[in-house]
Formats: C-alpha cells, structure tokens, sequence
C-alpha cells in the first residue's frame, strides 16, 4: 500500500507548462464563453443541459441518457477523486463536458486516472474555467439551447448560429443501446431466479445490478428487439430503461412496447422507457423547459403520501392533461413544480418512474421500487 | 400532515452563558425557531439565563424569563405559565439535558405538558452510550468498538482488550468537555477520572480511537410522517481526533465520491428513522481513507453547531423548519423561503465551497496548550464561501482577526527540516501555516500526509497557493497573474507584499484591468430556481448578480466577525438591532458579517447579506457595489470601529458619532485635552511606545500601574504591573499581539467600578442606568459581576457620574451610544476608559431597564432627538428589579490557562440574576452560572499577603456556614490568629497529603486563591491549584470581593425563588 500511494497521489498533477488552449463556447442566443479547452480541442455543436450533483460526476458522463448533450456541471470543484470503477456503462455519452474547475489533483483511495485523460481517451471535448453559474441561469431563463465548443479563436457568430439552430439530438438510442443480448446473472444464488427482460434504450448499469443484487437474472436486449422476442424468453418481468432524446423519436420502439403492455407482464419502467410506455397508451410527452437533471428533486408517491429525494435526468417529462385514467393514473408528482414523476397503470402490472430509483449518482431512496417490482412477479 | 393546533403555548428552552461549546449558535437557532413558532400564532415562553441573546428580546417570545437554567425554576415557570408543550431541542445539550429531567422528574406529566420536537426516548436512545450503541447495532449501523464504564478499573480492563490509544468520551456533557484520547495507562487514568466527575450521570465511554480517519458529518432533517432529506454535508480537514468545532471544516465534502457519501447519506437517513427524530440532526462519521469502512461517532438530535453552519452554508434554515415540524407539519408543506418555488423537503444544492475555520483564544491565553484534541477550545468560527477552495480558505483566514492575512502569517522559516516535521505532527490551530512551509520547502503530499492525515487533496490545494506566493514574488505581475491571484482570493496587501509594490499600486492595476469582485447569490439550488433572498458572496472573474438597488436610503451595517473573548453575542445583539431599527425608520439595510453562528447573519434580518470578510478591501468591493448613503460602525465592536478610517477613505459616512470623534477617545493626548477641557480627573498616565519610555512613566506615578494597548477590546493585553520586571515582561507581550498603536500606562486606582451606557443625540443624554461592579479595579469590566441599580454609591457618586457623561458626550460630540467606566475612590470620581460606541452590557441593561437602547441610538443617529422620542434626559428612574450579571468563564476546556482574573477579560459569556432583593438576584445570578452550593462544605484558602486581613473575614463567613476550611502555611496561621478554625495542608511540593490531594479527593466545594504576581515557585503553586481546581470541577474564585458575594448569596439562600417576566418592564 505504501509503495503504491508515492505514485498515485501524484498521478493526477497537471503540470503547468505552457499556456492553456483557449476554448470558446457559443450559445444559440449569441452569448459567448471564454474558457480553456479539456480533453479533445476538437469542435463540437450539441444541446447544453445542466446538472446540480455535487458528487458523482463520472456516474453523469457515464450515463446513456446525456447522448446528444453537452453537461455543464453546476458544482464547481469537479475530478476531486477522479476516475473510480463507478462508470454507469462502457464509455461517457455527453457531446462535451462543461465545468467551472477540474482538479488538478484527484485524491481518493479507488481513484484510477483524471477526468482530464478521460476526456482525451473517447475524445470529448469539453470546457473549463467559465462561469457556469452564470451560464445555467441563462439556461434556467431562456430554456435549454443548443451550443458549440470551438478552440477556433476565429469562429464567426454568424456563422456559427445557423449551425446551432439547425442542431438535433435526432434518435441517439440507436447510439447507446447495446448491440448484441447478453445475461447478468443473479448475485443470489438460488434454485429458480426470477428471468426479467431489459430494454437498453441507454440503460444504467445499476439498474440491472440493482435486480441482479435482487436475485434476479437480468436479459439485457437491444433496443429494437421486437415484442415478440422477448416475450418468446417468457420472463416473469419486463423492465424498460433510461435512455436519451425525445421519446417520440422512438416510434418503433414504442410499437414493441404497445404489444408488451398488451401481454400482461409485470413490467417496471424508468424514465424514457417510461414515457415511451406513456406515448404507447395514448398519453403525450412534452420537452420542459430546462429539465431536471441533479440529485435533489423530492418526489411524493400518491399511494403513500411519502416524499422520497430522488435522482433525475430527464429533458421530457408525460403530460398528465392527456392522460387516459381509465389507462394510467399518477403514482408520482414532483413536490417543487408538480410534474409527473411516475404512473400507474389500471388494470395491469405496470409501473413507472420518471426519476431513478438506480441512483448512481444520487441518493437510493427510491430503490425500494426493485423490491415492489420484485413482489409483482411473485 | 397539517399543524396541530393542540400546541397553542410552547416554552422554549434556551441554551444559557455562552461557553466553549455551547455559543451564540444557539442563538440564532432559537431565535429564527421563535419567530417560526409565532409567525404560526404560537405563544412563546421563553427561559434563558443569559442576557445576551436576542431571543430573550420582548419582540421575539411572549413571555421571556432570564433565569437559572435549573429544573425547579422550570417548573415554577411552566406552574406559572402553563404551556401546552416544551421544545427543548434549541437550547443545545443543556436544553436537551433540561427536557430530560423535567421528563425524568414527572414534572411534564403533572402539569399536562409535552415534550415537542423531540421524545425522552428519542433523547435516551442518542444520548446514553450504551442505548445509542445498542441501537446502531439494531440497524446495522458500525460504531467503534466501546464500552461505557463508570469507573476507572472497568476502563482499564477493557482497553487491555481492545488496546492504547483509546478515546474517552463523558456522556452528557458539551463540547466534548472532559474528553480525550489516551495513549497510556497514565493518560487513560488521568482522563477518565475526570471525565467521570464531569458527566452528569458518571459515565465515560472508552473507544477504539479511529483517529486519522476521515471526519464527515450530515445535516438531517426528518418530519413525523418519517419524511427525510440531508441539507449539507460536511467533510472536516482535520481528520477524526480534533474536535469538529475545533476543526476547519469544509462543505460539501470535496474527497468523497458519490459512493461514498451516498452510503453515509443513507446510513444518516436510517439512523435519523430509527431514532425516530421529528426536526434536525446531526450525525458525525469516520471514514476509513481506504476503504468503504465507515463508523458512527455521534448523533445530536437537536440543532447544533453544525447545523448553524449548514443553515448558511446552503440557506437552508434549519431551526425555522425544525420548529415548523415541531407543530405538526411535513417536509412538503413547508416552502422554502429563499425560492419562495421549491419547498424545505428539497435537498440544497451547492454551487460554491464553504470553508469554516475555528476562532482559538490562544491570543487570551498564552500559558494555555495550543494543542487540539477532542475537547473543543475554539470561541467562535468563521466560515467564507467563494467557488474555489483556495478561496474560500483565504478568505476565511483573513476573517479570522488574529493578524492573519496569508499562508505566510506565522512564520515557521527558522525550523530546521527536521523540527519542521515535529511541527506537523503536533496537531495546532497553526497546522496549516506549517503545511505551507513543508510544502516551501518542497515536502512531498505524501510524507506531509502521513504525518497529518489530511487528505492530498487539501494539500495539493495549499500548494496551489503556496505556489502563487511564489509566481507573485519571482514573475513579473501581469494582468493574467493579478487575475489568477485575484481568482484565488490573494488580498492587494499580500499582492503588494509579495510583488514588491504598493497596495495602492496593486488597487489601481485591478480597477484600470476590470478586476473587481462579483457577487454571487446563495440560493440553496445551485441557480436552478430563481431566488428571491438576497444573500451574497464574493468571486472574482465571474458574472455579478447583486442587484442594484437605489430607491431608498442604504445604511451598510458592520458586523463583529467572530465570536472572541472580549467580543461576543452581545455586539450581534446591537448590529441586528440596528438593523431592524434602520428598516423601521424606512431604509434598506445591507449587512457585512463572516459568523456563521449568528442573528446578524440569518437570511432575512437585512435586506441584503454580504458573507464576507470585514477587511477594508472587502469592504470596500461591497461599498463599490452597493454605495451606501452611510454606514455605522458603532454597534459592531471592534472589528467595526476598526474599519472607520477605511471607510472614510472610501467617501462612507459615519453614520453617528464621528470618526475623528471616536479616535478622540482613544488618542491618549487628544483624550487628556477633552478631560482638561471637561474638568474631569482621571488617572495620571502616559503614551509610550518601548518598555523603556513605560518604565519612565511608571517611576514618575509610582507602582502599581496599568499597562495597556490602546484600540482593543476586551482589555486584551492588560496588565497591572507592580515593579520594572514586570512592564518589561507585559510590553514584550503587547507587542507580540502586533501592536502598531501606542501603549498606554496609567497609574492604578483601586475604587469601585461603575459603568454606564448612554444615548447622547448630541445635545442631551439619557443613562438607561448605573451599574456597579462587585469586584474592585483591576478585574476586567467583563468579567466583573455588574449590579443594576448601583446599589453602594452615594447620591453625589450618581450626581458626579451622570455630569461627567453628559460633558464626555457632548465634548466628543457623541451621538448614538457612549459607554463609559469610572472609578468611584471615596467620593471621588474618575474615569477610566470612555469608549463611543455600543459595549456588551447594552443587551442586559436594555433588558432590565425596558428602553430599547440600541433602537433608540439608532433613531438619534438618523437626527431625532432624545426629547422628541418622548424620553426625559438624565438618568432613567431605576427599575423595580436589581439585575446582577455574573461572568461564566470556559477555564475547564483550555489546559494550562491561567485563571486568575485581571485587568484583561476571560469569560466567555454571562448570565443574569433578576429579582426584587438584591439577594435574590445574586443568588440566582451564581445559581444560573452553575454554582450550586453547598455540597461537601469544604473549602481551601491560599490568598497573598496583602489579602490576608480580608481572608479573615471571609473565611468566618463561610465557617458560619458550616463550612470545613483547610489552608496552605502561612494563610493557615493568619486565619488561626485570627480567630478562624484553618486546617493546615502542605504546599503542592509538600510531601503527601497536600493540597492537592485535597482536591483531587472531590471533597472540596470551593477554593479561594489570590494569585501572586511574577515567575516565582509560589505563583506557580498558586496556578497550579487553580488549575487543578478547575479541571476536577471546583468552583475558583480569584478576587476576594468575589468570595463575599458567593457568601452573601449562601448566607441568604432560599429556596423559594420567584421568577420575572421581563417582557412586562417597561421602559
């Protein structure tokens, strides 16, 4: 332990020597950045949402769902313990990483490389050094916008701006969802573990870590996996994942999902494979304004009256106006601005989740929705 | 769950004398859960013991009862008032303590009252070692193997199983008081014995020592429908072994990542649910730096400390919404004031860093050990927000006021490598200075963090600005530099010093390049929702979002930094007074403080709060910013008078009494011209400047003589000195404490202490009253008991002192407050210090008085008159109630700290004895001290010669009381000849038994030791028995007019005691 602690405290240190590359970054309504350049120098246009985590940084970049999206950071002291085993899948998703300040120096006993070589190694360009503070105000403001990153000293607004309008995060599912199936198997050894089918629109790995904890064995299928196969496995449930983009993108997808609801299998859904279960029954979805992205949102679950702190990652959120109740009802609000946060489904045994009772990052209050999912398989 | 509308009258039970450990957080908790409380049309009794508080205002508890905090007097209160409900979980451990008896006693259920906020249960299961531990170990949750023991054979045997070091934690006591981590059997026994003495219940819990893991706490609150959230959690620099409130303690926590501090944040929401806590909590753990091992340390199921400090380091306002659960209501019912969007069950957000730095009297106390441990030593704290560490933690440091502006401030260059790295391995308020020399001489993080297990992290960011001193001074100051220090918070002094240019040089490159602070805005949600408070900090490079405003007048108030010996509670009592003053009269209020334990510094007491240090450059951004119509200095104390001349400088009016006023008081020559011009005498002295010019001086007058530094507070730095040795030593001190100002020496008058507050309006005055000291000249006004009315001074004393006030304020121009001390000799009349501004009796004379002292400086200094607001100028008739203050002192927690009380103050805090009969008062204001007398009725006598005479009285007062009185040698044979009893006990270097024997055998109620001057045996004796008497809990006493108002008190104890509502006197 001795030996190894000279070289890794010291890993981190970014030397200083000479001058930082420049990086800019533009925003659709004209309002310009000036920061240095982290990771890739190359050039970038994508949507810039932001996150309130104060911890979990690798959890976010490592997250599906931001594909398509540049993440500013809100907390302002990001890579303090650097990169740990926490990824949530194989590579970081984000577009571009915005941050006030990355650590020149990680500390932490699990830590294993930078943000900083990080970024290089998939090639994201990112900025660092910029008020993000004042850059999430204008996005609370005027809404979530597209934007660009350029080291390119010489951009041209003018130029530049017909380019970030024209910008789509387009079907980003395609991107993140895995290619081939594959099986986790139960951490519980037992004689019969419940067989549960995933759809990986982009999921978390701790979703099926969090069944697999539960003596679940978890089929991880590719996104446009059609109903019928994965019904052919005839699993004892069905859990529909996390993802990116805007959900009526997903028209295919949402068709499959429609013969899932239609085959009467428990089935437990979070976020994007929620609103896609609420675009397949009729209801609608809409893009909010800047989205709820963070560690902190209070969600009350209407069977209980309980409020449980949750994490949330979502730009698109099911409007309940265009509920079907005699289809779904709320299960979930959002105690601060009173959006649907989680639904029920009449007569069947479904239900799902805007927010992320997998947490990682984020708090773990709501994973006591696996073990309700558990016990509709019984 | 809607509020229950069965609590209809609550008694809230405060936290008494501010002590190390228990301060004006409490305070500020009590006072925001009360106007929580009323604004829900609650009724609210109040009982504090210590006068200084702003909860104990009429404005904000129905009833308010400055009494002993003691289970009888409670009850005789809750007979008298009736109150449906008792919430006991704001007036810290002692509150919690007191809600513990009164449910223990069946004193709750004979008078049909609950406790809310908390349960007996709830108390016992977090309270008692040995029910927290078996609760833990129901749900899981991992402490460090212990065991609590009750006496100290039991410890022995059990650290022999789990092995040295051990940490020794007392039960029920506060600040960790008798605590303490053994590393051998000598320490352990030491420890422990005294630790038994000092919990209330008797019992010490023996622990596995985790030192050198990660100290991380959470801030959780929880409603009765078993709603949880974390508001904030904490990581302390300082590994576990140093107490968190000596601690520098950063938030959020910056080395953990999302596994690690969900799995506390977890643990702590298991923990708050188990115990069933309705309100906050706090829940302190040590992490393992290498592993997911983690331990419970403590629970405090109450708001505390901690929690003062995550209230403003998110804006969360815990005690608000504590008190909000107490009546019923859940997490989601309750809006978040500060968005006025989001509501309190949302977890605050950080988009900045916060770093508290502990306040340490070692500037009071120079005998007493630097060392931190786990028994907290620090006063106060000061906390600073930016969006970087580093400058967060420049910032904090030049708001500490110890003469520290930088990682250079203590210089630790003349160590050799090797002393160096025995310096870092002692554990000091200095530590960080030391770790910056390490890192100047390029000690690797490593070597540096295995000698002080502080996380690389923090030392990699200490670096960063060790190596910018190095850049500032070796490269040429571009912009881009100036920018980067600026970015880092490097003050233009440091800039200057460091670049080898002027401040002003440095100041001007700043604002010819644009480099001038920003504000940002605390908002708890890290700019998601718009927030509607404004509550500031500052950065540099950034985007500014304090918002202009202009459409009223803009008074900026000063506030007085953090809370120190010689400046306390009281001085925040005046600012948030004059604040509210100031809005009443129609003006926008603006606010400048760094504590994070205070009123002042709560999110809505001003319209706008800058949580910045109170240096002129920081003040000067601010004043930039918001260009204040005028700004008043005389309510913050020091700090705030201190900044006068800067602030002039800036184009700010004084508000009030001039500057050149002020400086008038002070400047010893203009002073003797005012005197002169006045008429009034005071005692011959002079200025000087070196021990030789001093020695001069104090040949001319004769000995003995005061020596003193001018422009401080508290009486820091002052002496009697009897003979030359004794200037040379006492100068060599002053100047150590970095003194600039001259010195001053005045011949020492010994007479009766009187001391007076005023209004002057310019023209005319009003004394709300008189108050006299217990104790003769030569004890510190602060650490004297205080009288009100004056109860021996002739009518022609009074006649003199209210002349003499009336020409000093109108002479130095005065309007707003003036506070004056006299020496009464005979009937003779002198003064002895005037200063021109609020003191730290204004709080209890306002109280006792009924006039609104504070409210009505602040209406003169807006150009009333005392006339026109109704008042008759002179001498307010006295009150129907004598008012005693009595000094409390936090002796037992500084090891090594010279007692013995003189002319430079010591106590911490003070409470206040309030009845019809002067007896009565003093009584209570002993018994609200905690002297509880008698018990063994044993007492040891060792006083000086010239004392001896009085001794002789005293010590037959205390034989009529029955009392046993043992005394060393010579006082033994004077009392004997005197016609007292004295048992003779040999001298600590005696052979056994001595007197210290005596001491440590628990039998004695009390000793009486006048300390002799100078470095002889016999004064080291002498402290050494105060010292011990101190540590083994003995009541001490140091002046002889002390011991005969304890006999007094004794002789006409009673038991019956009646309690005042203050809230009906009226002004």
């Amino acid at each position: 332990m001795e030996e190894k602690t000279e070289t890794f405290f010291f890993l981190g240190i970014i030397e200083r020597t000479g001058e930082q590359m420049k990086a800019f970054l533009i925003l659709e309504d004209g309002s310009v950045f000036i920061g240095t350049s982290i990771g890739s120098a190359r050039e970038v246009v994508s949507e810039i949402v932001f996150n309130t985590s104060m911890t979990g940084y690798l959890e976010v970049l490592t997250d599906p769902s931001y594909a398509g999206q540049a993440v500013v950071m809100t907390y302002p002291l990001i890579g303090n313990y650097g990169i740990t085993p926490d990824m949530e899948s194989k590579r970081p998703w984000p577009d571009a990483y915005i941050v006030r300040e990355l650590s020149r120096m990680p500390s932490n006993f699990r830590q294993e490389g930078t943000i900083q070589d990080f970024l290089l190694q998939y090639d994201i360009p990112g900025i660092a050094g910029i008020d993000t503070r004042a850059l999430t105000k204008i996005l609370r403001e005027k809404g979530t916008m597209n934007g660009m990153i350029t080291t390119d000293e010489n951009y041209r607004v003018e130029e530049i701006l017909p380019r970030l309008k024209a910008y789509t995060t387009g079907n980003v599912v395609d991107k993140v969802t895995c290619t081939e199936k594959w099986v986790l198997k139960s951490e519980v050894s037992q004689k019969a573990p419940k067989r549960v089918a995933l759809l990986d629109l982009g999921a978390k790995h701790n979703i099926a870590r969090s069944l697999g904890k539960r003596g679940c064995e978890v089929t991880i299928y590719p996104a446009h996996t059609t109903a019928e196969e994965i019904l052919s496995m005839n699993p004892d449930g069905i859990m529909l994942s996390n993802g990116p983009g805007d959900p009526k993108e997903c028209t295919s997808i949402i068709k499959e999902i429609k013969k899932l609801y239609d085959a009467d299998k428990p089935i437990f859904a979070i976020c994007l494979g929620h609103q896609l279960m609420a675009l397949a029954t009729g209801a609608d979805t809409h893009k909010m304004k800047y989205g709820h992205r963070g560690g902190n949102h209070p969600v009350k679950d209407l069977a209980t009256g309980r409020v449980y702190i949750s994490s949330q990652n979502h730009g698109y959120v099911v409007d309940t106006d265009t509920l079907d109740t005699a289809v779904a009802t709320p299960a979930f609000v959002n105690v601060n601005d009173g959006t649907n946060e989680g639904l029920s489904y009449v007569g069947k045994n479904i239900f799902t989740v805007q927010f992320h009772p997998e947490a990682c990052p984020g708090p773990q209050d709501s994973a006591y929705l696996f073990d309700r999912f558990l016990s509709m398989m019984q | 769950m809607p509020r229950n509308h069965d609590i209809k009258k609550v008694l809230v039970i405060g936290s008494g004398p501010i002590v190390i450990g228990q301060a004006a957080e409490f305070d500020y908790a009590g006072t925001q859960a009360c106007r929580s409380l009323k604004e829900e049309g609650v009724e609210v009794v109040l009982v504090n013991s210590n006068p200084a508080t702003i909860m104990t205002d009429k404005e904000i508890a129905d009833q308010v009862y400055i009494e002993p905090l003691t289970v009888s007097m409670l009850e005789q209160i809750i007979a008298k008032e009736r109150p449906d409900s008792v919430l006991p979980t704001l007036g810290g451990q002692a509150g919690l303590n007191l809600g513990m008896e009164l449910e223990e006693k069946g004193i709750l259920s004979k008078y049909n009252v609950k406790l809310i906020g908390t349960t007996a249960e709830t108390i016992f299961k977090a309270e008692d070692r040995q029910a927290f531990k078996d609760t833990m170990e129901k749900i899981g949750e991992p402490c460090a193997a212990s065991l609590v023991v009750n006496n100290v054979q039991d410890g022995i045997r059990f650290t022999n199983t789990i092995g040295y070091p051990v940490v020794l934690r007392p039960a029920y006591t506060l600040g960790g008081s008798g605590g303490g981590i053994a590393h051998d059997e000598t320490e352990l026994v030491e420890i422990l014995t005294n630790g038994l003495r000092l919990s209330r219940v008797g019992e010490v819990l023996v622990e596995r020592c985790i030192a050198g893991w990660k100290e991380i706490e959470y801030e959780v609150m929880r409603d009765a429908a078993g709603n949880c959230i974390t508001v904030c959690n904490m990581e302390n620099i300082d590994p576990v072994g140093v107490h968190t409130g000596d601690s520098i303690v950063v938030a959020p926590s910056q080395t953990l990542s999302d596994k690690e501090y969900q799995m506390l944040r977890t643990s702590a929401l298991n923990i708050i649910s188990e115990l069933n806590i309705t309100g906050g909590c706090n829940v302190q753990y040590a992490l393992h730096p290498e592993s997911f091992e983690y331990c419970v340390i403590e629970v405090n199921p109450r708001v505390s400390r901690s929690s003062a400090l995550a209230s403003k380091a998110t804006g969360y306002p815990i005690a608000k919404v504590a008190a909000k659960i107490a009546l019923g209501y859940t997490l989601d019912e309750i809006k978040n004031a500060i968005t006025g969007k989001t509501y309190a069950s949302f977890e605050p957000m950080l988009d900045y860093c916060v770093v508290k730095i502990p306040r340490l009297p070692f500037d009071k106390f120079l005998t007493a050990k630097r060392t931190l441990t786990t028994q907290m030593k620090a006063t106060g704290e000061v906390m600073s927000i930016c969006d970087s560490f580093e400058g967060a933690v420049m910032k904090a440091i030049r708001s500490l006021e110890q003469h520290v502006d930088s990682l250079m401030s203590y210089d630790f260059t003349g160590l050799s490598m090797q002393e160096l790295k025995e310096q870092l391995a002692v554990v000091d308020d200095r530590r960080i200075w030391v770790i910056a020399e390490a890192l100047r001489r390029g000690m690797h993080y490593d070597e540096i963090h295995k000698i002080t297990r502080i996380d690389p992290w923090f030392i990699d960011k200490l670096a960063i600005l060790v190596e910018m001193e190095a850049r500032l001074k070796e490269e040429a100051l571009t912009v881009d530099l100036l920018k980067e220090a600026k970015r880092i918070e490097f003050p233009d002094h440091v800039i200057a010093k460091l670049s080898g240019k002027q401040e002003k040089e440095i100041r001007d490159m700043r604002y010819a390049n644009g480099i001038v602070a920003a504000y940002k805005m605390v908002d708890t949600c890290a700019a998601e929702f718009e927030a509607t408070t404004p509550y500031y900090y500052s950065v540099y490079g950034s985007e500014n979002e304090a918002e202009e405003t202009n459409d009223r007048k803009k008074v900026l108030v000063l506030g007085s930094g953090p809370i120190r010996i010689g400046q306390g509670i009281e001085f925040d009592y005046c600012s948030v007074h004059c604040t509210w003053a100031f809005s009443k009269e129609g003006w926008e209020t603006v606010i400048v403080n760094n504590n994070p334990e205070t009123v002042s510094t709560d999110f809505d007491i001003a319209d706008k709060l800058y949580f910045e240090p109170l240096t002129p450059e920081d003040v000067e951004s601010i004043v930039r910013l918001e260009k204040p119509d005028g700004a008043v200095v005389q309510f913050g104390g020091q700090t705030a008078i201190k900044l006068t001349e800067s602030l002039m400088k800036m184009g700010v009016q004084i508000l009030g009494t001039k500057a050149e006023d002020v400086d008038a008081a002070e400047d010893r020559e203009r002073f003797d011209a005012i005197l002169e011009q006045t008429r009034i005498p005071r005692a011959a002295g002079g200025t000087v400047f070196t021990a030789e010019e001093a020695k001069e001086v104090a040949n001319r007058l004769g000995y003995p003589v005061l020596v003193r530094p001018s422009y401080v507070l508290g009486g820091q730095g002052m002496k009697i000195a009897f003979n030359e040795e004794e200037i040379e030593e006492f100068i060599g001190i002053i100047n150590r404490i970095a003194q600039d100002r001259p010195i001053l020496v005045d011949k020492y008058l010994q007479g009766k202490e009187i001391e007076v507050d005023a209004v002057c309006d310019g023209t005319d005055i009003l004394i709300p009253g008189i108050m006299e000291h217990i104790e003769r000249t030569g004890v510190h006004s602060g650490d004297s008991i205080s009288v009100y009315p004056a109860p021996t001074i002739s009518t022609k004393v009074k006649e003199t002192i209210i002349e003499y006030t009336k020409r000093l304020a109108q002479a130095l121009h005065v309007v707003g407050l003036i506070n004056i001390q006299f020496v009464a000799v005979e009937e003779e009349v002198y003064v002895i210090e005037v200063n021109p501004r609020s003191s730290r009796t204004v709080p209890y004379i306002s109280k006792v008085t009924g006039i609104p002292i504070v409210d009505l400086a602040t209406k003169v200094i807006l150009g009333n008159t005392l006339r026109g607001l109704g008042y008759e100028p002179g001498l307010a008739p006295e009150a129907d109630y004598i008012a005693i203050k009595m000094p409390v002192f936090s002796f037992e927690k500084l090891r090594g700290a010279e007692i013995s009380l003189g002319p430079e103050m010591k106590s911490t805090g003070e409470c206040l004895g309030i009845a019809p009969t002067f007896n009565e008062a003093l009584y209570k204001a002993f018994l609200g001290a905690g002297i509880q007398l008698p018990k063994h009725r044993q007492m040891i006598i060792t006083v000086k010669d010239a004392d001896k005479p009085e001794a002789v009285e005293v010590a037959k007062r205390f034989e009529a009381l029955g009392y046993k009185i043992y005394a060393t040698r010579s006082t033994a044979k004077y009392l004997n000849e005197h016609g007292v009893t004295a048992l003779r006990v040999n001298k600590i270097s005696q052979e056994s038994p001595n007197v210290m024997d005596l001491i440590l055998g628990h039998k004695i109620d009390l000793v009486i030791d006048t300390p002799t001057q100078g470095n002889g045996d016999k004064s080291r004796d002498g402290f050494l028995i105060r010292r011990n008497a101190i540590e083994t809990g003995v009541y001490c006493i140091t002046a002889m007019d002390t011991a005969n108002a304890l006999a007094q008190s004794l002789e006409t104890a009673t038991s019956t005691l009646t309690p005042v509502d203050i809230a009906t006197v009226k002004g």
